[in-house]
C-alpha cells in the first residue's frame, strides 16, 4: 500500500509517543525499586538491592503472596475446568439455550468490575453467611473464579473451532469410546490453548483488586496489600519492590500465552477481553 | 455439561438479582439494620440529591474524554501496526501492546501516583520550562484512566484496520484524494466500528472502578460511593441501587454500539 513518506513519518512518531507512554511509568516504578533513598523524589540518589532483601522478609508481603498464589491457583483450577466444560458444549453440541452460554461467560468481565464484586459480596453475605461460609480465600477464588471462565472459554472454544470435530468423528467411527476420544484425539489438540488459557486466568487472578475488596473480607491477597500500604511513606521502598515482583509475575505468564496460542506471527493470539477492573 | 451452566447461573445470575433486589431495600436509619421491604427509596434518594447527580455526571464525562484520549493515542499506533510495519516489527510491537494490558493494574496506578507526586518526575522535568504537572484531582483522574485502557483501544482498532484492504486506500490515492482526505472519508468510516468496539471496554471500565480515583484524586466517582456504601457505611441498599447506574449506562451503551456494527469487531 502506498503511504507517503510524510504520512508514514508522522505515524511513526505517533506509535513512539503511544509506546513511550505505556512504558515510561513501568519504568519509572522499576528503578524506584532500587533507591536507596526511603523518599521518592526524582532525581533517584543512589542504587541499592536492599528492599529486595527486606520485601522479602516482610511477613505481610509473605502472606499476601501466599494468598494470592493460593487464590489464583484455585481460580485457573476452576476456570480451566468449568471453561473448558462450557467451550465443548458450545462448539461441539447443540442445545436450548447455546448462544446465551457464550453471553453468560462474558457478563462478569463485561460489567463493571464494581458490579460484580458488589453482586457477589451482597450474594456472599446474604446467602452463604447463614451457612457459616465467612468472606475468606474461598471467596476470593469464587469471585476470581467467575471472571476468569471467560479467559479459558475463550482460547478453548476458539481452538475447538478451528481444529473442527471431523477427527473426533473419525476416532468415533474407529471405535473408541467418548472417553477415548477425549483423551486420545480431543485434550492433545486443546492442550495449548488450555495452557494459554491458564496461565492469563492466573495472571488476571493475580492482578485483581476491584472484586477481590468485596469478596476478601480479612484476608489480604498481594495487590490488596499493596493497596493498604500506599497511604503509609514509610512502607514505600517495599511496596516498589513488590510492584515490581507483581509486573513480572503476571507479565511472564502473558507473554508465554501469547506464543502459545498465536498461528502465524502477526496476529494477536491473546483473544482481548478487559480485566475486571484490570482487568 | 450442566456444570458450567449451574455454576454460572447459581455464582453469577443469582447474584445479579440478589444485588437488584438489595437495591429495593433500605437502611433504617435509626438500628442502621437492613430492612427487606420492597420500595424506591434509594432511587428517590440518587434522582434528588445534589450530590449524586454530581458525581453520576463526573464519571460519565470523565469516561467519554477518556474514551476520546484513547481513540487519539491508539489510532496511530494500530494504523502502523495494521499497515505499514512488517511482519517481524509487527509482531514485536503486537506483543509489547499486549504484554501490559494484562498486567499489575494496581501497579500502574502507584507508578502514576509516584510520576505525579510533588517531588515527582513530572514536575521535576517541567520544572525547567517553568510548568507544573497537575498533581493529583480530576486531571490525574483522566490521564491515569487513559493509561490504563489504551491497550483496550489499541487492539479492535488494528483487528478493525487489518480487516480493511489496501485496495481503498490506494484507489482513493489514485483518485485524487490527499491523505487527510482518504483518512476522512475512506479511512475513518471503515474503521468506526472498530472504534466503538474499543470504546466499549474504556467506558465501562471507567464506570466499574474505584481504585483510581481513591489514589491519584480527591473526588468521588460512581464506584467510590458504591464501595464506601458497602463497607464504611454499611448501606447495601443504597450501594446496591448506584451500582445499577452503571449497568444501565452500559446496556444503552451495548444497544447503541450494536447498532453501530461494533459487535462484529469485539
Amino acid at each position: 500500500m502506498y503511504v507517503t513518506g510524510r504520512t508514514r513519518f508522522m505515524l511513526r512518531i505517533g506509535s513512539a509517543i503511544t509506546l513511550a507512554f505505556i512504558y515510561l511509568p513501568l519504568l519509572v516504578i522499576l528503578l524506584y525499586a532500587f533507591n536507596r533513598e526511603k523518599v521518592q523524589t526524582w532525581p533517584i540518589d543512589g542504587l541499592t538491592l536492599d528492599w529486595f532483601d527486606k520485601a522479602f522478609h516482610n511477613p505481610g508481603v509473605r502472606d499476601a503472596l501466599w494468598t494470592s498464589v493460593k487464590a489464583g491457583l484455585g481460580a485457573t483450577a476452576i476456570a480451566l475446568f468449568l471453561g473448558t466444560c462450557a467451550a465443548m458444549a458450545v462448539a461441539r453440541h447443540r442445545f436450548f439455550g447455546r448462544e446465551t452460554i457464550s453471553f453468560l461467560v462474558i457478563l462478569p468481565i463485561a460489567l463493571p468490575g464494581i458490579v460484580t464484586g458488589m453482586a457477589l459480596n451482597a450474594t456472599f453475605r446474604e446467602v452463604l453467611s447463614p451457612f457459616g461460609v465467612e468472606l475468606g480465600l474461598f471467596t476470593i477464588i469464587v469471585g476470581h473464579a467467575t471472571f476468569c471462565i471467560v479467559v479459558v472459554y475463550n482460547n478453548v472454544v476458539a481452538r475447538l473451532r478451528r481444529v473442527g470435530g471431523s477427527l473426533e468423528e473419525a476416532s468415533a467411527d474407529l471405535g473408541a469410546d467418548t472417553w477415548q476420544t477425549f483423551r486420545l484425539v480431543t485434550m492433545p489438540s486443546l492442550r495449548s490453548a488450555m495452557l494459554a488459557g491458564a496461565l492469563l486466568a492466573f495472571a488476571l487472578s493475580f492482578d485483581e483488586i476491584i472484586v477481590t475488596t468485596f469478596t476478601a473480607g480479612a484476608e489480604q491477597t498481594l495487590p490488596i496489600w499493596i493497596f493498604s500500604n500506599i497511604a503509609r511513606p514509610n512502607q514505600l521502598p517495599i511496596v516498589n519492590v513488590v510492584a515490581v515482583m507483581v509486573i513480572l509475575l503476571s507479565m511472564i505468564p502473558v507473554y508465554f500465552a501469547q506464543r502459545l496460542t498465536r498461528e502465524r506471527d502477526d496476529e494477536p493470539g491473546v483473544v482481548p477481553v478487559p480485566a475486571a477492573g484490570g482487568h | 455439561m450442566a456444570g458450567p451452566v449451574g455454576w454460572l447461573v447459581i455464582a453469577y445470575i443469582g447474584s445479579l438479582v440478589v444485588l437488584f433486589v438489595a437495591a429495593l431495600w433500605r437502611l433504617d436509619p435509626f438500628t442502621a439494620e437492613i430492612v427487606k421491604s420492597i420500595g424506591f427509596q434509594n432511587f428517590e434518594t440518587l434522582w434528588q440529591e445534589d450530590v449524586y447527580r454530581q458525581i453520576a455526571q463526573r464519571t460519565v464525562v470523565i469516561a467519554a474524554l477518556v474514551t476520546l484520549a484513547d481513540i487519539l493515542l491508539a489510532f496511530p499506533i494500530a494504523f502502523y501496526m495494521a499497515k505499514i510495519a512488517r511482519p517481524r516489527v509487527r509482531a514485536l510491537l503486537l506483543v509489547a501492546v499486549l504484554m501490559p494490558l494484562w498486567s499489575s493494574y494496581l501497579v500502574k496506578v502507584y507508578a502514576w501516583r509516584t510520576i505525579l507526586n510533588e517531588e515527582g518526575i513530572l514536575n521535576w522535568a517541567l520544572d525547567p520550562l517553568g510548568a507544573k504537572g497537575p498533581g493529583f484531582g480530576n486531571v490525574a483522574t483522566w490521564l491515569v484512566f487513559t493509561y490504563l485502557w489504551l491497550p483496550f483501544m489499541i487492539i479492535p482498532i488494528y483487528a478493525g484496520l487489518e480487516r480493511i484492504p489496501n485496495s481503498l486506500f490506494d484507489a482513493s490515492g489514485d483518485l485524487g484524494g490527499r491523505p487527510w482526505m482518504t483518512f476522512r472519508r475512506v479511512v475513518f468510516p471503515l474503521a468506526f466500528p472498530a472504534i466503538v468496539a474499543g470504546s466499549i471496554f474504556t467506558f465501562s471500565l471507567t464506570l466499574g472502578d474505584y481504585i483510581t480515583p481513591t489514589l491519584v484524586s480527591s473526588t468521588q466517582f460512581i464506584g467510590n460511593v458504591v464501595y464506601d456504601n458497602v463497607g464504611v457505611a454499611n448501606n447495601l441498599p443504597l450501594a446496591a441501587a448506584f451500582a445499577t447506574v452503571p449497568v444501565a449506562i452500559m446496556l444503552l451503551y451495548l444497544l447503541v454500539a450494536r447498532r453501530l456494527g461494533a459487535f462484529e469487531n469485539l
